[in-house]
């Protein structure tokens, strides 16, 4: 019996039986529907990936102003679509650590200023050219000049100088670094041509899929690139992106069939999601999170007991439970969680305290209510947060007014403007790189508008340090004065969540991004 | 000249006017809106360096006057210019998008009228009996309904549950004419839904009217069977409120139909629009709205052209 079990699993999963008639089959040799399963899926793992036939994932977050040219790179759609076509130097696995992709090899001087990146041999542009250390320094240096619009600006800008020479590309920084690599995983620096220089948007990378289809906000499309180098990635003949920003189209169309993945499963649908027969919910924990901000040089968030007052009157429990419903994890009003490497789990949690609230509240001397904007798109439920934040904070006697702006212009008018808003962020790779963005007193983006200069010396230390156990002990170090002192309330890490019809093999939960990180289309195939 | 030519070219005159007028609105909307484009192009993660370099290539530091004339006077030209967020033509890109619109309301049409007409006969046929109630009172539940809510019940039903036909109606040029036809089967069905009352009840309204007078009376008299009596009698008498109705119902097919085109992911001229304004891509708005607006004007001319056309006492001035 066994043997003909094996025998009829090894036909279902190469498609020459169907689900039902093995589960039938099997049932009639006396299995249970779970031993048959389990038998399946095992089969289905000994088989190894299976070539050919056209992969399709309906994504939320594409719009018909999008370009192909990496630089412009910002929301999901053209990052999926440029991880089919394109490649970067490295990338991260689902671990967290840095993975050589056109790289072959990573060697840094002994004070991390200097990085020797050996670049791979054989590989092929879809133009038919061929790689070379003058495609990546063109590339990396395009991202980097002061008259770049590029949204990797903000993390090339430590760069010194870029050298090709041989078969390697060396890269000298103005100060010592040691998580270059990790920087060099961004999506945005996928390696073109001469750098893309004569023509960004032309959609020719190293990937395993050469772009066929591409009407933006529509749909993408990528037919197999028959010279690509590894044998391990792109295993569908064919992908495809559609674009299904309705929540509700994207839902209607992995259950009618249409599309094999879809992103963003909200999570109040995700529990009746995992009901339909022929889908799974994968959600996986990451470093994105949802947070209110405030700035710490505007009155009246300039008084510290202020600030802890509103830190006390979040429940992070509750918004948790209610907002993300139950797929995520409470936040300690630091952007750092264990997701991260050298991440110390020993900083005490944050609570909801209504009496601590007031004691500060009343300590801090302000009177009258406190304005919180917020808005649909600061994130997904943020209008019901600010009011279950508006009610916990009523209990200790904090009045908070909320009010709703609107979507449209919520990123240029509201955030990063306003002194006490709703918003997101999408996590970075390493705390180096999440503290640089947003929390050095000269960042970009420093939302919180937070001016410590013990906290920059700590950063700027931590960056040229390479004994992993003083680094951690300055990260917590850091991971505390941004929890007590900073102007950000951060009550939760939201989940991503994603489907995928089961008959797609191959999908590995990696937490650096939903969907496999943007990579499922070339990573997984068609079972 | 004949009057109907002067009426026609005073018709046609007028509506290139409006066209400028609705223009000039458009762009004073765009200007007091929110926001900034390159903040929109480059989204949270944009860095002060890349904004202000963006601002600069996009030419948003001259005034806003300037940049109004300057486009104005490419599209006198023919020439509607790039998007400024993707560096695409706009003809080009919006062509494709009005193609697509204009088949999904072109086929919603060749469904919608005939049925709306036919149905308006059948009630007037059979006034006040049940076939006249069960017409008015489907149709009047079908316009009543959001129309949402109808696209989202058949995306339920017809494509999840029995999978006739899919609910993402996405065309593209490879495509068959039938296969185009499936994908965007239920856009036609909630689109049909949604306009067949207004024209249907105004048939109605309208031949209803017609039937009041005392020709119709000598028709009956002489022995015309009931449906001959509407159809050559009084339907010609009608056409004029019918055909305004019609066109109505059409340029809301052509212009109205976001809603139907974002549950449905069709890659029509709404979705189109709606993504530029988000992203203050002026430009595509401008040509986006003037399209809109001519199609509006254009639309409206045909109606009163041919309510000219069917009146004799127009057609034949003393």
């Amino acid at each position: 019996m066994n043997k003909e079990l094996k025998y009829l699993a090894g036909r279902a999963v190469s498609g020459k039986l169907d689900r039902r008639a093995f589960m039938g089959r099997a049932a009639a040799l006396g299995a249970s529907a779970a031993m048959a399963n389990t038998l399946l899926a095992t089969s289905a793992l000994a088989q190894g990936p299976i070539k050919g036939g056209l992969l399709k994932s309906g994504l939320s977050g594409g719009e018909s102003t999008n370009s192909l040219d990496p630089a412009t790179f910002a929301t999901q759609v053209p990052t999926n679509f440029g991880n089919t076509w394109g490649e970067g130097l490295v990338e991260m696995n689902p671990a967290g650590e840095v993975v050589n992709r056109l790289a072959e090899s990573i060697e840094a001087s002994d004070d991390a200023k200097v990085w020797h990146f050996k670049i791979r041999q054989g590989v092929e542009f879809h133009n038919g050219k061929t790689l070379t250390p003058d495609d990546v320094k063109a590339t990396l240096e395009r991202h980097s000049g002061e008259d770049t619009k590029s949204g990797a600006l903000g993390i090339m800008r430590g760069i010194e100088s870029i050298e090709a020479s041989g078969d390697t590309v060396s890269i000298t920084l103005t100060t010592p670094n040691a998580d270059l690599p990790y920087l060099m995983t961004d999506y945005h620096l996928m390696i073109q041509p001469n750098g893309g220089v004569d023509a960004p948007d032309a959609g020719i990378g190293t990937g395993a899929y050469v772009v066929e289809v591409n009407e933006p906000g529509v749909r993408h499309g990528g037919q197999k690139f028959a010279n690509y180098w590894d044998d391990g990635r792109g295993h569908a003949d064919q992908v495809e992106i559609i674009v299904l920003n309705d929540a509700t189209a994207r839902t209607a169309a992995i259950q009618g069939g249409q599309v094999h993945m879809i992103n963003r499963v909200e999570p109040k649908i995700a529990d009746l999601l995992k009901r339909v027969p022929g889908l799974e919910v994968k959600s996986v924990s990451g470093r994105g999170h949802y947070v209110f901000i405030m700035h710490t040089d505007t009155a009246p968030f300039d008084n510290k007991d202020l600030r802890l007052a509103l830190k006390y009157a979040i429940d992070r429990e509750e918004m948790v439970d209610k907002i993300l419903r139950g797929y995520g994890s409470v936040g300690n009003d630091m952007p750092i969680n264990s997701a991260y490497p050298l991440f110390s789990d020993d900083i005490e949690q944050r609570t909801y305290d209504p009496d601590l609230a007031r004691f500060h509240y009343e300590r801090s001397g302000h009177e009258g209510p406190v304005l919180l904007r917020t808005a649909g798109a600061a994130f997904s439920g943020a209008v019901d947060a600010a009011q279950l934040y508006q009610q916990s904070a009523a209990a200790a006697g904090i009045e908070l007014d909320v009010r709703r702006e609107p979507d449209d212009g919520y990123w240029s008018e509201v955030w990063n403007n306003k002194p006490f808003c709703a918003s997101y962020w999408g996590g970075r790779p390493v705390q180096d790189q999440m503290y640089s963005v947003a929390y050095l007193s000269t960042a970009d983006w420093n939302d919180t508008r937070f001016n410590d200069s013990h906290f920059d010396e700590l950063l700027l230390s931590a960056r040229g340090e390479l004994d992993q156990v003083k680094r951690k002990a300055i990260y917590r170090e850091m991971g505390t004065i941004v929890r007590d002192d900073g102007g950000l309330i951060l009550p939760m890490f939201n989940d991503f969540i994603g489907a995928v019809s089961d008959t797609v093999g191959g999908y590995v939960n990696d937490p650096n991004g939903e969907l496999m990180n943007g990579f499922a289309l070339s990573k997984t195939w068609l079972a | 000249m004949h009057p109907i030519l002067k009426l026609v070219a005073q018709r046609i005159a007028l509506g290139i006017l409006l066209l400028f007028a609705a223009s000039a609105l458009i762009f004073v909307g765009t200007e007091i809106l929110p926001g900034d484009v390159a903040q929109s192009i480059l989204g949270q993660t944009a860095t002060p360096e890349a904004l202000a370099n963006l601002r600069e290539d996009l030419g948003l530091n001259e005034s806003a006057f300037s940049r109004y004339f300057n486009w104005l006077g490419g599209v006198l030209q023919g020439d509607l210019g790039n998007a400024l967020s993707n560096n695409k033509n706009i003809a080009e890109a919006m062509g494709k998008r009005l193609g697509n619109t204009l088949f999904l309301a072109g086929w919603a049409a060749l469904f919608s009228v005939p049925l709306a007409v036919t149905l308006g006969l059948v009630a007037v046929r059979y006034k006040n009996r049940w076939p006249d109630k069960m017409i008015s009172g489907v149709t009047l539940a079908t316009i009543s309904l959001p129309e949402f809510f109808i696209g989202y019940l058949l995306i339920y039903f017809v494509s999840v549950k029995l999978r006739w036909f899919p609910s993402v109606a996405i065309i593209n040029d490879s495509m068959s004419v039938l296969e185009k036809l499936n994908a965007i089967a239920l856009p036609i069905a909630v689109l049909t839904m949604v306009v067949l009352a207004h024209m249907m009840r105004m048939t109605r309204a309208a031949i209803l009217n017609v039937m009041q007078s005392p020709y119709i009376e000598t028709a009956e008299l002489k022995g015309l069977t009931p449906f001959n009596v509407i159809r050559k009698h009084a339907f010609p008498n009608a056409i004029a409120p019918i055909v305004n109705v019609v066109m109505i119902n059409l340029a809301y097919l052509v212009v109205g139909i976001v809603i139907v085109e974002v549950i449905f992911v069709y890659p029509g001229m709404g979705q189109y629009l709606v993504d530029h304004v988000a992203k203050r891509d002026v430009p595509v708005v401008q040509a986006c709205a003037l399209v809109f607006a001519a199609v509006y004007i254009g639309l409206n001319i045909v109606a009163d052209i041919v309510s000219i056309i069917s009146n004799p006492r127009l057609r034949h001035p003393k």
